[in-house]
Order: C-alpha cells, then sequence, then structure tokens
C-alpha cells in the first residue's frame, strides 16, 4: 500500500464514488452516472493491470525488447462496449419514465406508483 | 458436424437474432425463434448424451486457438444438464408465445420481442458452455441486457421503473464480478478456468484470490437474486409481459446459478471456498433466511404473479442450500432442484399467463371459482403447486428428499426440519389459492371468460406432465445431478 | 440550423472527410490500431453531424431508420456467417485459417469480414439510437 501501488488508490475511490451515487441518488439520470463511474473504476482497473514498467505498446519492432500486457486492453474494449450499451439502454428507460410518470425522481415516482395501478397486468 | 456442437448450441440462436430483425413479419419471426429454440435443443440433447457416453468433458477452441490462451467452450455433464433445462425451457415458452403475446404487444413489435429472447438465450447459453472466464461476464452481459428490454416490454409503466431497478442491480452485479475476474487474472495471468483452478492451487492464502472470491460470490448472488438481494426479482416478474416471466424465471436466475456452482466448484475449489474461507457459513444462513421470509411473504400476497416471484425467491434459496453443505449429496439436490423448479415454475407461469388472459386480472380474489370454469388450466396450477410444496411423485419432492438427506448426512438436523418447515409455509400460499379457485363459488358480477389460447394452456401441461413423469422417474435427472456433483467434488478437491 | 451557411459549407466539406477517415480506420485495423468498433463510431459520427446540420428528417430521408435497423442484423449476420462459413470449411467456429488454400490469407479474409460486420453493426446502432433519442418527442 505504498505510492507505487497508487493506482489501486484511485479505482478504489473512484468505485466507492460511483457506488456511493448509485446508492444514495434519488435521480434516475444520476444514478446511471454513478454507475457509469463505477463502471470505468473497473476498467482503469484492467487497464493499469496490463502496464509494464518501462513497457512500450505491444507492436513487435526493432529497438525494444519489453512490452506491456495487450489482453486487458483487449478485454476492456469488450467491457466499455457493454458499458455503452448499458448507458443507451438505462437512459432509454429513462426517457420512456419520465414521458410515463412526468418525473425522473425515484421517491416521486414511487410515491406515484402507490396510490395508481397496484396491481398490474 | 458432431464435433462443432458446443459452437453451434451459441451461433443458432445468435444468428436467429438477426434473421428475426430483417424479416420483422410477426409469424416470420415467430417461426424463426420456434426453429432455433426446437434445434438448440436438439444440439442439447445431443451434447449431453454424448457426455455421459464419453464420460469425460468435450472441449471446443473458438478459432481454433488451443487453451490456455484460446477461448474454450467446455460440455460436461453440469453444463450439458444445464444446457438442456434452458433451451427445453425456451423452446416451450417461445413455441407457446406467439399466442399471448399479442395481448400484451402491438404486432409489428413481436419481432423484437423474439429477436431480444433469442439473444438473451445466446446469453444464458454461453455462460453456460464457455470454458473461459471473461466470456461468462460478456455472455452474462448480452442475456441481461435483453432482459432488461424483454422486461420493459411489459403493458403498465410499472414495468419501465422495474426494468431499470433491475437494470441498476444487474449492473453492479455484472461489474463485481467483472472485477472478480480481473483479480483472478492478476494472481494468476490466466482467464481459462481450468487452468485458473490449477493454478490456485496452493494460493490459499493470497489476499487477491481471497477478494477476488468475494466479488464473484457477491456478483454472482445478485444475478441469482439470493436473499437479502432479491429485491430486484419480484417487480420484475411481476411487471413483465407473462411470457417474459416464464422464460426469465426458469432460466436467468438458474444460470446465474449455474455460475456459482461453476466458480466454487471448478474454478476455487471446495477447500478453499469452504474449508479456508468457510463460505458456507454464511451462504447457508442466508439460504435459510430466503426459504423462510420469501415463503412468508409470498403467503401475504394479493397478486399471484408477486407471489409466485417471491416463492422464486424462497426457491433459489433451496439450491443454495444444497450448495452450502459442500457435499456431493448436497450439490446434487441443489442441481435436482434447479431443474424442478425450472420446470415448476415456468409451468406456473404459463397457467398464470393463461389466467391473465381468461380472466383479465391475476388478483387472487378475482380467481373465485374459476377451478371448474377453467378446469384444465387450474389443474396444471395444481400439479405445479403440488410439485413447488414437494408431494411425492412430483419433481419436487425429489430435490428435497436429496436435500433433506444431505442435511442429515452433514449431521444438521435443524437445516432438514427447517426444509420440512418451509414446505409447510409452501402448502399455506399453494393452497390459498387452490381454495379460491376451486371452492369458492364465482363473484356474481363475474364477466365472461374468454378462452385462453390452446397452445398457451397446451405448453403449460407439457411442463406439468414433465414434473409429473420425472417425479416418478427420479433416475433420469438424479442419476446424472450425482454424476455432475461428483465430477465437481473430485475435481475441486 | 438550416440557415447558417458556413456550418452548412463547413459540414459539407467535413462529413466525407470523416467517412473517409472512417473507411481507412475500418480497413487499415488489420496492420494498424483501428477496426470496426472505432470505425463504425466515426462512420456514425459524420452521419450524426449530418442531422444536427441539416435537420433530422433530412438525414432521416438520407439514411431511413429502416435501413438501419436492416444494416444492424446484416452486420451480426455477416460476423456471424464468417464463422459459420469456416465451420463449414471443415475448421472450427471462427477459424478463418480455413477461408482460403493458404491459412496467412485466410486470417487475412477473415478479420476483414468480421470486422467489417462489426463496423455496420456499430455504425447502424449508433445512427439508430441516435434516430430514437432525438426524434422521441415528434413521435408521440
Amino acid at each position: 500500500m505504498s505510492a507505487g501501488h497508487y493506482q489501486y488508490w484511485i479505482v478504489a475511490v473512484l468505485m466507492m464514488t460511483g457506488l456511493y451515487v448509485v446508492i444514495a441518488k434519488g435521480n434516475m439520470i444520476k444514478k446511471i452516472i454513478g454507475l457509469n463511474v463505477f463502471q470505468v473504476s473497473v476498467i482503469l482497473f484492467y487497464v493499469t493491470m496490463g502496464k509494464v514498467e518501462g513497457g512500450t505498446a505491444p507492436i513487435i519492432a526493432e529497438g525494444f525488447e519489453v512490452y506491456s500486457n495487450p489482453v486487458p486492453h483487449v478485454l476492456m474494449l469488450t467491457a466499455i462496449v457493454v458499458g455503452v450499451a448499458t448507458t443507451a439502454l438505462a437512459l432509454s428507460l429513462v426517457v420512456r419514465i419520465h414521458e410515463a410518470y412526468g418525473s425522473v425522481e425515484e421517491d416521486e415516482v414511487l410515491a406515484m406508483e402507490d396510490d395508481s395501478c397496484g396491481g398490474g397486468g | 458436424m458432431d464435433a462443432q456442437l458446443p459452437a453451434l448450441q451459441i451461433v443458432i440462436p445468435l444468428l436467429a437474432a438477426p434473421l428475426c430483425v430483417a424479416l420483422r413479419a410477426s409469424r416470420a419471426a415467430w417461426l424463426i425463434a420456434v426453429t432455433a429454440c426446437w434445434s438448440s435443443l436438439a444440439v442439447a440433447i445431443s451434447l449431453l448424451r454424448r457426455v455421459l457416453a464419453e464420460g469425460e468433458a468435450i472441449s471446443y477452441h473458438v478459432g481454433g486457438h488451443a487453451p490456455p490462451h484460446g477461448i474454450e467452450l467446455r460440455v460436461d455433464a453440469l453444463n450439458a444438464f444445464v444446457l438442456v433445462i434452458v433451451t427445453g425451457i425456451s423452446a416451450v415458452v417461445v413455441s407457446a408465445s406467439r399466442a399471448s403475446l399479442s395481448e400484451e404487444l402491438p404486432e409489428k413489435r413481436h419481432y423484437l420481442y423474439f429477436a431480444a429472447t433469442l439473444l438473451c438465450m445466446t446469453g444464458l447459453l454461453g455462460m453456460t458452455v464457455t470454458g473461459d472466464a471473461f466470456n461468462v461476464f460478456v455472455f452474462l452481459e448480452i442475456s441481461s441486457l435483453s432482459a432488461y428490454s424483454l422486461i420493459s416490454m411489459g403493458r403498465t409503466r410499472r414495468a419501465l421503473t422495474a426494468a431499470y431497478q433491475y437494470l441498476v442491480m444487474g449492473t453492479l452485479g455484472g461489474t463485481f464480478i467483472l472485477l472478480g475476474i480481473g483479480l483472478l487474472y492478476m494472481a494468476t495471468g490466466s482467464l481459462n478456468m481450468a487452468d485458473l483452478a490449477e493454478r490456485l492451487c496452493g494460493m490459499e492464502s493470497n489476499r487477491t484470490v481471497q477478494a477476488a472470491l468475494a466479488f464473484i460470490v457477491l456478483g454472482a448472488s445478485i444475478k441469482l437474486a439470493l436473499f437479502p438481494l432479491h429485491i430486484w426479482l419480484p417487480n420484475a416478474y411481476a411487471f413483465a409481459p407473462a411470457m417474459v416471466t416464464a422464460f426469465l424465471a426458469a432460466t436467468a436466475t438458474k444460470v446465474a446459478f449455474y455460475v456459482l456452482v461453476r466458480f466454487l466448484f471448478g474454478v476455487f475449489g471446495t477447500d478453499f471456498a469452504f474449508d479456508a474461507m468457510h463460505l458456507d457459513r454464511v451462504l447457508m444462513p442466508l439460504a435459510l433466511l430466503a426459504m423462510f421470509s420469501a415463503s412468508t411473504v409470498a403467503i401475504f400476497q394479493r397478486d399471484l404473479r408477486r407471489m409466485l416471484a417471491f416463492s422464486s425467491v424462497a426457491q433459489i434459496g433451496y439450491m443454495v442450500l444444497g450448495l452450502s453443505f459442500a457435499s456431493e449429496l448436497g450439490l446434487a439436490g441443489g442441481i435436482v432442484h434447479l431443474f424442478n423448479h425450472a420446470v415448476i415454475k415456468s409451468c406456473l407461469f404459463l397457467v398464470m399467463a393463461a389466467i391473465a388472459i381468461g380472466v383479465g386480472s391475476t388478483n387472487i380474489e378475482d380467481l373465485r371459482g374459476i377451478g371448474r370454469r377453467m378446469p384444465l388450466t387450474m389443474a396444471a396450477f395444481v400439479v405445479g403447486g403440488l410439485s413447488l410444496i414437494g408431494v411425492p411423485l412430483t419433481v419436487g419432492f425429489v430435490s428435497k428428499w436429496i436435500l433433506v438427506r444431505a442435511a442429515l448426512e452433514a449431521g444438521l438436523w435443524p437445516v432438514a426440519a427447517m426444509i420440512l418447515a418451509s414446505s409447510l409455509l409452501a402448502v399455506v400460499y399453494v393452497w390459498r389459492v387452490v381454495e379460491v379457485a376451486w371452492f369458492q363459488a364465482p363473484a356474481e358480477d363475474a364477466g365472461a371468460l374468454r378462452r385462453p389460447p390452446l397452445g398457451l394452456v397446451l405448453s403449460a401441461w407439457v411442463l406439468a406432465a414433465a414434473a409429473l413423469v420425472f417425479g416418478v422417474f427420479t433416475d433420469a435427472t438424479a442419476s446424472v445431478a450425482t454424476r455432475a456433483a461428483r465430477m465437481l467434488m473430485e475435481a475441486g478437491s | 440550423m438550416t440557415r447558417h451557411v458556413i456550418l452548412r459549407a463547413l459540414a459539407k466539406l467535413l462529413i466525407p472527410c470523416i467517412m473517409l477517415f472512417a473507411l481507412y480506420v475500418q480497413f487499415h485495423g488489420d496492420y494498424g490500431p483501428g477496426g470496426g468498433f472505432q470505425a463504425g463510431v466515426i462512420f456514425a459520427a459524420a452521419i450524426i453531424l449530418y442531422a444536427l446540420i441539416f435537420g433530422l428528417d433530412e438525414a432521416r430521408r438520407a439514411f431511413p431508420p429502416r435501413a438501419m435497423e436492416l444494416c444492424v442484423a446484416a452486420g451480426v449476420l455477416l460476423y456471424g456467417g464468417t464463422g459459420v462459413a469456416s465451420m463449414v470449411l471443415g475448421a472450427n467456429f471462427l477459424d478463418y485459417g480455413a477461408l482460403a488454400h493458404d491459412p496467412v490469407h485466410g486470417q487475412h479474409y477473415g478479420i476483414l469480414l468480421v470486422e467489417l460486420g462489426v463496423g455496420i453493426t456499430v455504425t447502424a446502432v449508433m445512427v439508430t439510437l441516435f434516430f430514437l433519442f432525438a426524434g422521441r418527442r415528434r413521435v408521440e
């Protein structure tokens, strides 16, 4: 837990920030932002993991012996795409929730649910 | 073509989904989906037969790259069994869904339902068949994203909030799993599950691996709705279109349970997860709490859908309980219960869909006297309900019997007593519906019943019949599950 | 923004360049940095810029939503189809080596086709997302 591992502190702080926003905020869009911060912290975790000290980009070239590990980067390409898809889906749900309820505050929406249509279809 | 079966398992639904989008017409999309589902079932059955005949795992190298660096699909007795369950349930539900779908979705959006269902199935099958830890995450997200959009197709606006809530919880769960896999990769430098299991030997005291175990168990518990992380489930099941509920209830949480089993027994191993980290001390109380609290809540539900949803949470408790014994018998009980609950719950939700069409409501109060007006449908409900309780000669009995034996074998007789006691709670909530439906006179102002589509009732009966057949011929499921459990325990210790 | 002459003139200059760059990223992806994801997003950016400057209706006429939906499906089918083709030719799923007589050429064709499929799908998905979000109020 020395200065040499400072990136883990950044990851942990970002992750807890994101998680806190998801739990504590009532606004649905803010929750999505929190979710994004949370996901990005894990992406950062993977990307920093792949870095080899003194290593260069993993493209074979003359004069370089040490390369960074490309696997975590490749994995994160997929995770980023997943994140984009999740965000888009979440935002589209929020748009439709706003159309249906006229609000994106979770407590207001829940209050509206309690006094109307209890049973569902 | 035999060698290509593991890949075909994923490729068939994956390619059928865009075909549905391209063709767009409701009937064409349905035909494609039905064909894809039944051929997937055929693939899964032939895989299971091959695994049981050969006795060892089938390994398939995607892209011709050999593991541990390439992605490996690995089919053994356990996941071949899960594949059969997922494809079988999908085949029955998708075949039944065109008739009842028109009730809940405008016809021009049917193709989206079929495409999303096929994608969800792709994800679930991919999670099951893959031997690569990171692949689990990718397929998990494919199945989750399509599940969120399926749930949001529900008729009322509450489907939207339910889908949103599930999305937030599910993404947290998925990201926890991703983080856990990252920690494993950091500690071992490998993503292949079999390779991971080897490299993790003797790393019991490694903090990174311990953290990885914690994150993966937490993430999987959210996805499988283990008490108290189940809060997304009741709303999602209650407000999704009925066919979506029948599909997801039988498959999504089951595959998440499979992932938990695979990681605990196939990657971390029992020595690490249970003997060193004492995971059973966490999972067993939570499982027991789920069985009791969710069953109790189910008793007080006024809506049939929510009642069945809470009952699902309780049944997940039984599965996790079986796992937490960390013994061959307990694990076998959990796996058999996975099969049983998939069959029973999708049968009950199909009945519920038929009731929703027939009566126009799923409030239990509105169901007075429908036993005599819809006898065939409600008889299927009774079969499913009896099986849910665990009455002998139904599948529910088989798994509870194994679980009780496992508890006694472990010397935990109070747990065995609790399994029986919580079954009594199931008697209460099932009886409530049966009493209202069969023994109360119909309300005076009850409107005319609509006849539910024949395909729907027929599908419910196919599953109810399966519940009876496998309840009588117990060997079919129990022997496969025991083999799978033995394989896991041998590999894990 | 249809009346801003400078914007319109600049956009007409820029959009072809962005598209060309997207194609470069797409097809140079197997030698250097790049590939289907990046190229798809850049290509979609060009279309979205067009929609911002010339209006949503104009963009919808140039890139009909139904065609975009078909492209989403076509991209996935191209990707999966490449995999199936290698299976039919007797190799494993997505083993491009079987696509040509020489495995090196096969790998080349394979990655080209797969990335093309990815690119088409990503472009179409991005454009569809933009159309759906931007057009939400008008439809309702």
